[in-house]
């Protein structure tokens, strides 16, 4: 007769109650990645004020949101649709749509202020579309939206395949608008509109329904139906966020650069993508912060930045160096979800 | 509670999906402060109805009254609305999220269109409280076990102030002390009148708790009876519409069977194996045409025991002999070369293929062994397929069907018949019984007590005490994750000896 | 089963009917023999498509398995530069055996940048998506680190044959795909490689607990695409005798996507149809030839293709199909019941 096992029973009420709570994982795991991120930046910060001159001038900081600010905005717009577990590929061609329709639509003498609701309005519809069709027909987002970035790059180089210049007053008045935020320290308009959407979009997805609804479809959008959360509004919601803050962005930049032009913005999609990524958004959606897309902006943005400053390295070098800072975080991202299972 | 008047009544309820009438003039009502078990074999149309009053599906045909008011419901949102709360075996909830927001989202407290996060975890915490549940409210979901997670989903129904809630076999991943908490807040409910619904194959549990329940059958209404008015036996009478007669046919079957030949040799031996977190180490023997049956709960390891022997989970520690040689199994190919085979407990996720037919999902098992370069003959595949559709009895006998579209137990043939044609020597099968119909439980019953005389040893993991007892040689059982107890399956031992050990993790 | 598989291509088939149709018509030579090669618009049209099918044949394998590959388009940038790099370091040009090695060397580089997408999906566990991502990002920036931001131009005979040249009649980058195609329906239908490739894109779990080898499986068809793209990039660089990192295979993964999706196969994986590739990839192409034939300026090619795109998706999508032409049509295998009233 065989009777059994080694090491002795623990007694006690300790089983079934081992059952009731049982951890899986540290609730703070989701913190991890935006930490990373955070201590990332500040080694590449630190590191740039140790090794190069007048990298510590607070200008160096400001300028980044300068210079992103078109990025930040579609980045923040992008964080929205890839939480809810979805993608838009369309961003990029967007951003050229607007641009090059602003310049014409300005040249033709319409009214500034008739322009610019105008292609906000045309962007937001453009995703809104794309949201239609995501979610009535089932098409997946990746189709979905690459059909609108063929859709919204046809339209721009249709309008005009040049550069489009823009004398209009509004417009050149934005664009040589200086703040003065300390002693030689200036930004521009377009920097402080990243950064208000970064603000808003954060309190968004913090304390409103329609925010938390967003991370209840990227965790599981079957259970978010069955719980009654108006999943398909939602849906088209994130994506007509999107492709406004895509045609914001648009508009950023047609500030910027005064012109319009049908391949500005090309690629920008993959930059929005890889900035959420390094930022700690998890592609299969469900988790992350805008505050890590800020990050994740920056970053790129300080490498670029980094990469002036050395001055003799090719600019092949950025798109690398990105290449290699996506692979670390997606590997730790994998380390910290694989310790989570 | 006397004859009040009905809070949902559903008259003469019809649904017609291409090619199957799943509801055909169904009558079913729910009275205030009652729980009413919904039976019925898979396919019987529980499910289907439920669907109709959840409103993810909508009637053909018929009336839904709700308070004596018809209703249309159109959707999950409109049924919550109209205070049909529903409670899925799958838990639906979003894992990603806190346990407060799994309770309140769509519903969180605010103020000017800002949510009140501190408001929100204080009433989470006292509605939890009430369910004697003390959480971490502001922990994802995902740290607490699924059967933490079915309350939560339970206190998420009941906030919704919740006149009807509809508990879709809640039991079926709990163990027993959970499923004492839940009746034990099933019956609070009850008290305040709020009217249950409730499906579970466990019929211990229907006679337990119930008050009342109603019988389907192909999508029709049978009866409807008081409790205590029918018998276990008469109930299954009415829900299979045969005799129990296949059931208790095996039973003979296997006592004789018991009286293996106890000289056989051992197939396969596990020293010390475990898997930190898993299962503590074990040992255990398995012999050439021997049945060994694992007992436990759920979560006592049993599943995770078995997965160390097909190589599905890598061990840590321990050593594991086949055929008296040392051997670590890396993954589930190596051991399938030493002709092991493994059906999980997870048909869908772990199991078929649903976009496959359910001939390449026969062939999958035997195909990859032999390694993509050597395609088995499509003449060859078709008469091994053809075999095993006739002995299994498998319903559509159509080859070419996607297997998504067979029932579950005929999903469950076509993953045995996947295993049989690699004529393996140790069949691990962990609850290939559980969530099908009896009729099919029968077959495959049977059919592992025919395997094993045919000299083939079997691991038979299974919830149902009953079936371990009926089937196996030996039994081993689990708590806590791990192997406590390992005894031979005499006629003194019984389902109340084994609960003993299950309950008190005591050595004999 | 058969007769919705049928279904599925028979739209596809009618459009590229339709366009081949109207290319007949337009232009003055639509399939003819000149100097003993095969001639004329039909012609053009199968040797410019012959990149994208390569390419969207690996993808299609990827994409079985549930898996997507980003990084194509960068990957034919690299084989590229490489290709010309090592030509133009040649004495002579046109030695045969020099540029044999420099192909050869390509397609070794190609089938590394697959091995490294195989790995990172198949043992490192990264969604598919993402883990693409890195190289696609990354693999122009190294295309332009050899070839140190420049064009390189090469005069070579025996390379620019790739692209332009004709052997029995037919031209050498057609025999190429189709050889490609070929030996793609071989391997995966005289072999049970198919069977193995859908049983994982169906459920990777069930797959592994059936004993298949998945991961072996996975990283092959990462190398396969690895491969094909790599060729695809000599035959597009060989056709313009030059390698350009920057514009080489751009935006190509997604004409890929879209030819595999066009061909019927879900973008989740599992069951898959080389013929339908093969199919999405001719249209595409054809497209384009078709929209410059007709007199509309090439800049609406890309209107068109976003036409073509949701009408392609819309007609495949079971949801759309329900709602424009009642249930009835959805499921045709099903007998008809008849609803009370």
């Amino acid at each position: 007769m065989t009777t059994t096992d080694m090491t002795p029973v623990t007694k006690g009420g300790e089983g079934p109650e081992l059952n009731k709570r049982r951890r899986v994982y540290k609730p703070n795991t989701k913190y991890v990645p935006i930490l990373a991120t955070l201590f990332l930046l500040i080694v590449m910060y630190s590191s740039g004020v140790a090794n190069y001159r007048n990298f510590d001038d607070p200008s160096v900081i400001v300028n980044l949101f300068r210079d992103n600010a078109v990025l930040l905005v579609v980045a923040v717009g992008m964080t929205f649709v890839i939480l809810t577990g979805g993608i838009d590929l369309s961003v990029g061609a967007v951003i050229s749509l607007t641009t090059i329709l602003t310049a014409t639509l300005l040249k033709a003498d319409w009214p500034p202020l008739v322009v610019l609701p105008a292609v906000l309005l045309l962007g937001a519809l453009i995703g809104a579309g794309q949201g239609a069709v995501i979610h009535f027909f089932k098409v997946e987002p990746f189709i979905a939206t690459l059909a609108g970035l063929f859709l919204a790059r046809g339209a721009a180089l249709t309008i005009n395949d040049e550069s489009v210049p823009i004398r209009d007053d509004m417009w050149r008045e934005i664009s040589d608008y200086r703040i003065v935020l300390a002693d030689g320290v200036v930004t521009k308009p377009i920097a402080i509109i990243a950064v208000l959407a970064v603000l808003v979009a954060a309190a968004v997805l913090a304390w409103t329904r329609f925010g938390r609804n967003v991370y209840a479809i990227g965790g599981n959008s079957d259970s978010a139906l069955l719980m009654g959360l108006p999943v398909g509004r939602t849906k088209i919601a994130v994506y007509t966020l999107s492709g406004f803050c895509a045609a914001l962005g648009g508009v950023l930049f047609s500030i910027n650069s005064t012109s319009g032009w049908a391949l500005q913005g090309n690629g920008m999609e993959l930059d929005a993508i890889a900035a959420c990524v390094i930022g700690g958004v998890l592609l299969t959606g469900g988790s992350g912060f805008v505050w890590g897309t800020l990050l994740g902006v920056l970053v790129t943005g300080l490498i670029r930045t980094i990469i002036n400053f050395q001055g003799d390295l090719n600019a092949a070098w950025s798109r690398i160096i990105i290449g290699v800072l996506l692979f670390a975080f997606i590997v730790m991202q994998r380390l910290v979800t694989r310790k989570a299972k | 509670m006397g004859e009040q008047s009905p809070v949902l009544e559903m008259t003469g309820i019809r649904k017609v999906f291409p090619g199957v009438v799943a509801l055909d003039g169904v009558d079913f009502r729910l009275f205030p402060g009652e729980v009413h078990a919904l039976m019925g074999e898979n396919g019987a149309g529980k499910s289907t109805l439920i669907k109709t009053l959840t409103g993810v599906y909508e009637i053909d045909g018929g009336e839904i009254k709700l308070g004596g008011v018809p209703v249309r419901i159109s959707g999950p949102l409109q049924a919550q609305q109209a205070g049909v709360s529903t409670v899925y075996q799958e838990v639906n909830l979003c894992t990603n999220l806190s346990v407060a927001e799994n309770i309140f989202i769509g519903r969180e407290p605010r103020r000017f269109g800002k949510i009140q996060w501190g408001k929100m975890r204080r009433r989470a915490a006292e509605l939890l409280a009430r369910l004697d549940l003390d959480l971490d409210v502001s922990a994802p979901l995902s740290s607490y076990s699924l059967a933490i997670q079915q309350m939560v989903a339970i206190a998420r129904a009941i906030d919704i102030e919740a006149r009807v809630l509809i508990l879709d076999e809640p039991t079926s991943s709990l163990d027993t002390a959970e499923v004492a908490q839940l009746f034990r807040i099933m019956r609070r409910l009850k008290e305040s009148g709020v009217a249950i619904l409730f499906v579970s194959h466990f019929l211990d549990q229907i006679y337990e708790i119930s008050d009342r329940l109603t019988i389907l059958r192909n999508g029709q209404l049978i009866s409807e009876h008081r409790v205590e008015e029918l018998t276990q036996v008469q109930l299954v009478e009415k829900m299979i519409g045969k005799e129990l007669a296949a059931l208790e046919d095996l039973e003979d079957k296997a006592q004789s069977n018991r009286e293996r030949a106890a000289e056989a040799k051992p197939i396969l031996e596990a020293k010390g194996l475990g898997r930190t977190g898993a299962i503590a180490p074990y040992n255990l023997t398995i012999h050439q045409g021997e049945v060994v049956g694992l007992a436990g709960l759920l979560g006592s390891g049993r599943t995770e025991l078995a997965r160390l022997l097909f190589g599905a989970d890598k061990a840590d520690s321990g050593e594991l002999w086949v055929d008296g040689k040392k051997t670590t199994l890396r993954d589930p190919q190596a051991a399938m070369k030493h002709r092991i085979a493994f059906s999980s407990e997870n048909r869908r996720t772990e199991g078929i293929i649903g976009e496959l037919s359910v001939r390449e999902n026969i062939i999958l098992a035997l195909q990859a062994a032999r390694g993509w370069t050597r395609p088995i003959p499509r003449k060859k595949q078709d008469e091994i397929v053809d075999k095993y559709i006739k002995a299994l009895q498998i319903r559509p006998a159509d080859p070419e069907r996607p297997v998504r579209n067979l029932s579950g137990g005929n999903q469950q043939k076509v993953l045995l018949a996947r295993w049989l044609i690699t004529e393996p020597r140790l069949l691990i099968i962990d609850e290939p019984t559980r969530g099908i119909d009896v009729g099919a439980k029968a077959e495959i019953q049977r059919l592992v007590a025919e395997l094993s005389d045919g000299g083939m040893a079997v691991l038979f993991v299974s919830a149902e005490l009953e079936e371990v007892l009926r089937l196996s040689h030996k039994i081993a059982v689990l708590r806590d994750r791990r192997l406590v107890e390992e005894l031979e399956n005499t006629a003194d031992v019984d389902a109340d000896r084994i609960m003993q050990t299950i309950a008190s993790g005591a050595t004999s | 089963m058969t007769t919705i598989f049928k279904n599925r291509l028979f739209w596809p088939a009618l459009i590229l009917v339709v366009m081949l149709g109207i290319n007949a018509f337009t232009s003055n030579q639509f399939i003819t023999i000149k100097d003993g090669h095969l001639f004329g618009s039909l012609i053009d049209i199968l040797r410019g498509s012959a990149p994208l099918i390569l390419v969207a044949l690996g993808m299609t394998l990827v994409i079985a398995t549930g898996g997507i590959d980003l990084s194509v388009g960068s990957v034919m940038a690299i084989s590229g530069a490489v290709a010309c790099l090592l030509i133009s370091d040649l004495d002579n040009q046109n030695s045969l055996s020099g540029v044999f090695i420099a192909i050869g060397a390509a397609i070794l580089v190609s089938l590394a940048a697959g091995l490294w997408n195989g790995t990172l999906v198949a043992v490192v566990g990264i969604q598919p998506i993402i883990a693409t991502l890195i190289l696609m990002v990354a693999g122009r920036g190294l295309a332009q680190l050899f070839t140190e931001g420049q064009i390189i131009n090469v005069q070579s005979g025996p390379y620019s044959a790739l692209a332009s040249g004709f052997f029995l009649t037919l031209p050498i980058a057609l025999l190429i795909a189709a050889a490609a195609v070929g030996l793609t329906v071989l391997l995966t239908r005289r072999t049970a490689l198919g069977l193995l490739l859908e049983s994982v894109g169906g459920s990777p779990t069930a797959s592994r607990l059936a004993g298949i080898g998945a991961r072996r499986i996975t990283i092959m068809t990462y190398v396969v695409a690895g491969a094909f793209a790599g060729l695809a990039g000599l035959i597009a660089s060989a056709d313009i005798k030059s390698a350009d990192s920057i514009s080489a295979g751009n935006l190509i993964e997604l004409d890929a996507i879209l030819a595999v999706v066009i061909g019927g196969t879900a973008l989740i994986g599992g069951r898959f149809s080389i013929i339908g590739t093969v199919l999405g990839a001719v249209i595409i192409q054809t497209l384009r030839v078709t929209v410059v034939a007709i007199g509309i300026p090439a800049e609406a090619n890309l209107l068109f293709k976003s036409v073509v795109v949701v009408a392609l998706c819309l007609s495949q999508s079971p949801e759309f199909r329900a709602k424009v032409f009642g249930r009835f049509k959805s499921r045709p295998a099903a007998e008809k019941v008849g609803v009370p009233a």
